[in-house]
């Protein structure tokens, strides 16, 4: 009786000790599940979720805080990832979020612009180039299309403009019979 | 001869060789203008020297190659640049992009020729002189030949040279003529890809229902340990995996090159250009394009790159009643074009008036349901499986589709063509490849916009921490000039005309240190 309580408790101790140490030797830093919520997410640091930028709005899903349907620039495909990814059933986008509309790049009409810099302030991934009372420009490729730079512009010279597209970016389209032939710069006009 | 291999699946398709190759290669004559597009390779775009008014002379370099896998463009004819600008060009999305437009003067002045003696140069001269006369492989795939003919780095050995005159599209013949006419000028390109890659063995594949090419060929080969092998006429023979299959018995690893198996392989065509540029000092303007199906008088013609489309159609008596789509390429690889006024590049192989009542290019039928058949599984001679990879490519599951390997399909169409049930299957994968590309291009541009977002916020960071620095560096200096002159922070001017009245009686001189102090105190609000 006494053996078999000092064998359990022995057993007990070396297997909380084993416990403890692997807690202290494989601690993982930081939230996993945040960085996998992180990469699905689009990057476009838009803040229309509510959250200012992708990885807080990732933080307060895997903190259950947010929705998964709050990010329009993903849109409907970045909704299933994310409802694959944590288990969960996927709906529709939150209008209250935005709508999903197609991938622009912000476009400063160099005529107009008055140097102020509000805009460099607001972009939230550098991508607008200029100094005070000097032209500013938007660096086309690193522009992610988020569209923060509009409200500072105290002229209105900041436009979206649809990504055109070029013998480079031509996808061939899903088969459809039913299509009528035609250009795909006719076909997208 | 040694025992042929053969490859898994493949196509008997009906032959419609004799419309073209009857007769020998005719030239066109010159258009007034040619509009020469500076993409006419794999690899970046070539980068213009030329202006619009500048006269350039015909074999000018009027763009030169951008980076190591890109290729020269030269000036087809003599004349005057009209245009830079967008023009269309012969690809599938009926889009444009950047040609340099030539009106001809008729006068064809050429610039100065240079040969070169190759035995005498290193190899590395030779590439670059193939680099500057653009020599791409004009099979179709139109990859920079200076590359390929370069092993450094891949292990600098090559067991076997592999000359591609197969032509297994049922309709083009230009490669045949070529080798029937020209099979000297083959050859003599032929020593020169040698003497860069000397290789153990030069093979050289041909379908065995050209027997006249195959007869020229060995016959310019005669002297020379070049081996000219006969393999059976089956569609795809002329593909690069299939050809070093059957005439070498070994595969290209999944994801692999020919390269990384010792073996090399090129046009007939490419050979000839190689020829022409090293031992003649002439860059590539020209190429030899089948013009076959609905044409008056279908023929092979020798034309200037930059020609229209329709100007050649025109050569050839101009179309016939019944015509329903233009391709570009044969009717198994080549795709329909939107318009005539193209011009001829250096991928244009055959230009094909489709219609019905011609061969098996009947139009387009109505899609049926996949009926679990297997008829493509038999025919695919890349041993996939095609029908998985249409399930899972129509349902949008683009990892499963490369778990089946889509990316080893080879758009032989071979699937399709035997398909009951008239499914597109090959559209289905190119659609899936294009958006599996596509999605890996977004994440990478959705990476780099973490990275400079984080970079933003790490510098916001930086840029507050160093302000409150500063001001903790002057919280004591304050805390003490405050402690002089309480009343200061209300009534700063005031303070210190009061506090410099005592001095001024007792010593004017000494007013300065109460100003700098008042001065301290005004600066405060901007900091």
């Amino acid at each position: 009786m006494i053996t078999a309580i000092v064998v359990l408790s022995a057993l007990a101790g070396v297997a909380g000790l084993l416990l403890g140490f692997a807690a202290v030797r494989f601690k993982v830093e930081g939230d996993p599940i945040v960085d996998k919520i992180d990469a699905i997410l689009p990057q476009t640091q838009c803040g229309q979720c509510g959250y200012a930028g992708c990885r807080p709005y990732a933080e307060a899903i895997a903190a259950d805080e947010a929705d998964i349907n709050q990010c329009p620039p993903g849109g409907e495909n970045g909704i299933i990832a994310l409802a694959e990814l944590l288990g969960r059933d996927p709906k529709p986008l939150n209008p209250e979020n935005g709508i999903e509309k197609p991938k622009m790049v912000a476009l400063i009409d160099e005529h107009n612009c008055i140097g102020c810099t509000l805009c460099i302030q607001a972009c939230p991934v550098d991508a607008i180039l200029g100094a005070a009372k000097h032209m500013h420009t938007v660096i086309a490729q690193e522009c992610t299309g988020c569209e923060l730079c509009l409200p500072p512009c105290p002229v209105d010279c900041i436009h979206m403009t649809p990504i055109t597209q070029t013998i480079g970016t031509w996808k061939w389209s899903y088969p459809v019979r039913s299509e009528t032939h035609q250009p795909a710069d006719q076909a997208t006009a | 001869m040694s025992a042929l291999f053969s490859f898994h699946g493949g196509l008997k398709t009906t032959r419609h060789k004799t419309e073209s190759n009857q007769q020998p290669i005719l030239v066109n004559p010159l258009p007034p203008q040619l509009t020469v597009p500076l993409r006419q390779h794999i690899g970046a775009i070539a980068k213009p020297l030329v202006q619009v008014g500048d006269r350039v002379l015909k074999g000018q370099m009027i763009a030169q190659a951008d980076g190591y896998i890109s290729a020269a463009v030269h000036a087809p004819s003599s004349g005057v640049v009209t245009a830079m600008e967008l023009r269309p060009v012969p690809h599938p999305s009926g889009l444009s992009d950047e040609c340099i437009v030539i009106e001809t003067d008729g006068e064809e002045r050429w610039i100065e020729r240079q040969p070169l003696d190759y035995r005498q140069l290193h190899p590395s001269e030779v590439r670059g002189a193939l680099r500057s006369a653009g020599v791409v492989g004009l099979g179709g795939a139109v990859f920079p030949s200076a590359v390929k003919l370069n092993l450094e780095g891949q292990g600098g050995q090559l067991d076997t040279l592999i000359l591609n005159g197969a032509e297994c599209e049922p309709w083009i013949s230009c490669d045949d003529r070529i080798m029937r006419e020209r099979a000297d000028e083959i050859v003599a390109g032929l020593h020169i890809m040698v003497h860069l890659l000397q290789p153990r063995e030069v093979l050289i594949g041909i379908e065995d229902d050209k027997v006249e090419a195959i007869a020229a060929m060995r016959e310019a080969c005669a002297g020379t340990n070049y081996q000219v092998r006969a393999i059976p006429t089956l569609y795809p023979s002329g593909s690069v995996k299939q050809l070093i299959k059957l005439l070498t018995g070994k595969e290209i690893p999944v994801d692999g090159l020919p390269a990384d198996i010792g073996v090399q392989c090129f046009n007939v065509a490419t050979a000839q250009t190689v020829h022409r540029a090293i031992d003649l000092g002439e860059p590539v303007l020209s190429r030899v394009v089948t013009v076959t199906g609905h044409v008056a008088r279908p023929a092979n013609v020798e034309v200037l790159l930059g020609t229209p489309f329709s100007a050649l159609i025109a050569f050839c008596g101009g179309y016939r009643d019944g015509v329903e789509r233009l391709i570009m390429g044969g009717p198994m690889m080549g795709f329909a074009l939107y318009d005539d006024e193209v011009p001829v590049t250096k991928a244009t192989n055959c230009i094909l008036a489709a219609g019905a009542g011609i061969g098996e290019l009947t139009p387009e039928q109505p899609q049926m349901p996949c009926i679990r058949c297997g008829a493509c599984v038999e025919a695919c001679p890349a041993n996939l499986l095609p029908q998985q990879l249409y399930w899972h490519a129509r349902a949008k599951e683009f990892d499963k589709a490369q778990d089946y390997h889509l990316f080893s399909c080879i758009e032989c169409g071979c699937c399709s063509y035997v398909c009951p049930s008239h499914i597109p299957l090959v559209q289905f994968y190119r659609y899936a490849k294009n958006e599996i590309w596509a999605q890996e291009k977004e994440k990478q541009k959705a990476e780099l916009a973490r990275q400079r977002h984080q970079a933003r916020l790490d510098r916001l960071e930086r840029e507050q921490k160093e302000r409150d620095a500063k001001l903790r560096q002057k919280a004591p200096r304050q805390a003490a000039s405050t402690a002089v002159t309480p009343e200061a922070d209300k009534l700063p001017i005031e303070a210190a005309v009061a506090r410099a009245k005592p001095h001024r009686i007792a010593a004017p001189a000494d007013a300065s240190p109460a100003s700098v102090a008042a001065d301290d105190d005004r600066s405060e609000p901007n900091s």
